[in-house]
């Protein structure tokens, strides 16, 4: 199946559609978990990891304090509540957040095969930076 | 036969009900923030409010985070750090939900695109570990001032819809940065190519280093510099200024969300808000012309950076 798109005389290139795909999925997929379990958690179906009636008290305070207050670690620690409503809404954020990564590992057989090695190592650098942004390494620990 | 196409003012209108709709919530909420307020009002009057950006959002070209940041920390009773957080995911929520129908109709372009978010995606986790490192007063008070910019930059900037573009520079020819897109207004496909690729690199690095400081998104720079600078026209700056912007937000977003810097019973409700709103925003880009809307983004973010300004100067907490 050629993913070649003609549309009105444009055509679109092939790498551009696979993208445009590849994040339709990953978005709608954030979108749908987001959307779900922030429900369960407004709605109290899910436990609260910060029980909602704390949070006008909570959510003026700055993110470091926030941290000591509410005990929490930061990092990818709520990934270890994901059966509380409040994490499982962030790993739909994170999906969010990460739904660039695999579109941009989706270009790099298009461009290799294309021979267009430029473009596969912007492709790759971004997915770098994206994934070193995502480990945790770079931030203010404060 | 019966047209489907969206009826732009329509769907203003609808967008200004729900705005209505938010803001006795708001002054409710506003005039008793201590006499038992449900918790529940705020996340839903971010809710309809952000439902609102992001209709205006994409239109303008802008990626929601501009409009959002200095709003929600000027009115609501917030963290800035949360704001900011939220602000990423927002414009970064309305650049995914426009992305794939702005590609496949050739109004993003990935070729154009990609260069400029490795050098403002670098920029933004820069700006992200300093901006968070920063005490809120600066942030507030230089937030203030950058939206005033902005608002200078969008007053001033004289927009092409087509720039002439002679020759395109040599890095641009090498990664043959060029293409044709079908321009639904004039009915017609419209060739183009782009000029001074390196300098716009560099400035895209600036841009993605605010972006991480003040969470703003970057569509209000993307849009100048790929049509002023590089010669873009204006439809293919807007979408690809939105595609960018996914790219850019994400990495910031990453530095946020590590350091605490993001409630999900903030960032949820303006996301899921901001996405259904840029549903109907990527429609709009279509058939509506982007000055049309630019008169009331000028006008929310003058309103928006004054209050800014004057909260990090302490004039009005």
């Amino acid at each position: 199946m050629s993913e070649t798109g003609r549309r009105e005389g444009v055509v679109v290139a092939p790498e551009q559609l696979r993208y445009a795909r590849v994040l339709d999925w990953g978005m709608k997929l954030g979108l749908a978990v987001l959307a779900a379990a922030f429900f369960a958690y407004a709605f109290g179906i899910l436990p609260a990891q910060i029980p909602q009636a704390d949070l006008p008290r909570l959510w003026g305070l700055p993110a470091a304090e926030y941290l000591r207050e509410t005990g929490s670690s930061g990092g990818w620690s709520w990934l270890a509540m994901l059966g509380t409503g409040d994490a499982l809404a962030l790993a739909g954020l994170a999906l969010l957040a990460g739904a660039s990564v695999p579109c941009l590992f989706a270009l790099l057989p298009v461009f290799a095969a294309r021979r267009d090695w430029a473009y596969f190592s912007m492709a790759l650098l971004l997915a770098g930076v994206l994934v070193f942004a995502a480990s945790g390494l770079p931030g203010w620990h404060g | 036969m019966r047209d489907n196409r969206p009826n732009p003012h329509r769907l203003l209108r609808c967008g200004a009900f729900l705005l209505s709709l938010a803001c006795p919530a708001l002054a409710w909420a506003a005039g008793a923030p201590d006499a038992g307020t449900s918790w529940w009002v705020w996340p839903l009057a971010l809710f309809l409010v952000c439902f609102v950006l992001g209709m205006i959002a994409v239109p303008a070209g802008i990626g929601g985070g501009v409009l959002f940041v200095p709003i929600v920390s000027g009115f609501f009773p917030f963290h800035l750090d949360f704001v900011r957080g939220a602000g990423l995911l927002v414009a970064l929520a309305g650049a995914l939900a426009a992305g794939p129908s702005l590609l496949r109709a050739g109004l993003a372009d990935l070729r154009l695109a990609l260069p400029l978010a490795l050098m403002a995606a670098v920029g933004a986790v820069a700006g992200a570990v300093v901006g968070l490192a920063m005490p809120t007063q600066w942030v507030q008070s230089a937030m203030g001032v950058t939206i005033l910019c902005i608002v200078a930059l969008m007053w001033r900037s004289g927009k092409t819809e087509f720039p002439e573009v002679s020759r395109p520079d040599p890095l641009a020819a090498a990664l043959r940065i060029s293409g044709i897109f079908h321009d639904r207004a004039l009915g017609r496909d419209v060739a183009w190519r782009v000029h001074r690729t390196p300098l716009a690199m560099l400035l895209f690095a600036g841009i993605g280093l605010l972006a991480g400081v003040f969470g703003l998104g970057a569509g209000w720079a993307n849009v100048p510099v790929l049509n002023l600078v590089m010669g873009a026209p204006l439809r293919i700056s807007a979408g690809t200024s939105g595609f960018v912007l996914s790219l850019v937000d994400s990495s910031a977003a990453w530095v946020y969300i590590n350091n605490g810097a993001l409630l999900a019973m903030i960032a949820a409700p303006s996301v899921i808000g901001m996405m259904l709103g840029a549903f109907i925003g990527a429609r709009l880009l279509a058939v509506i012309r982007a000055s049309a809307i630019r008169t009331l983004v000028i006008t929310l973010l003058l309103l928006a950076g004054l209050r800014a300004l004057a909260k990090g100067m302490g004039w009005w907490a």
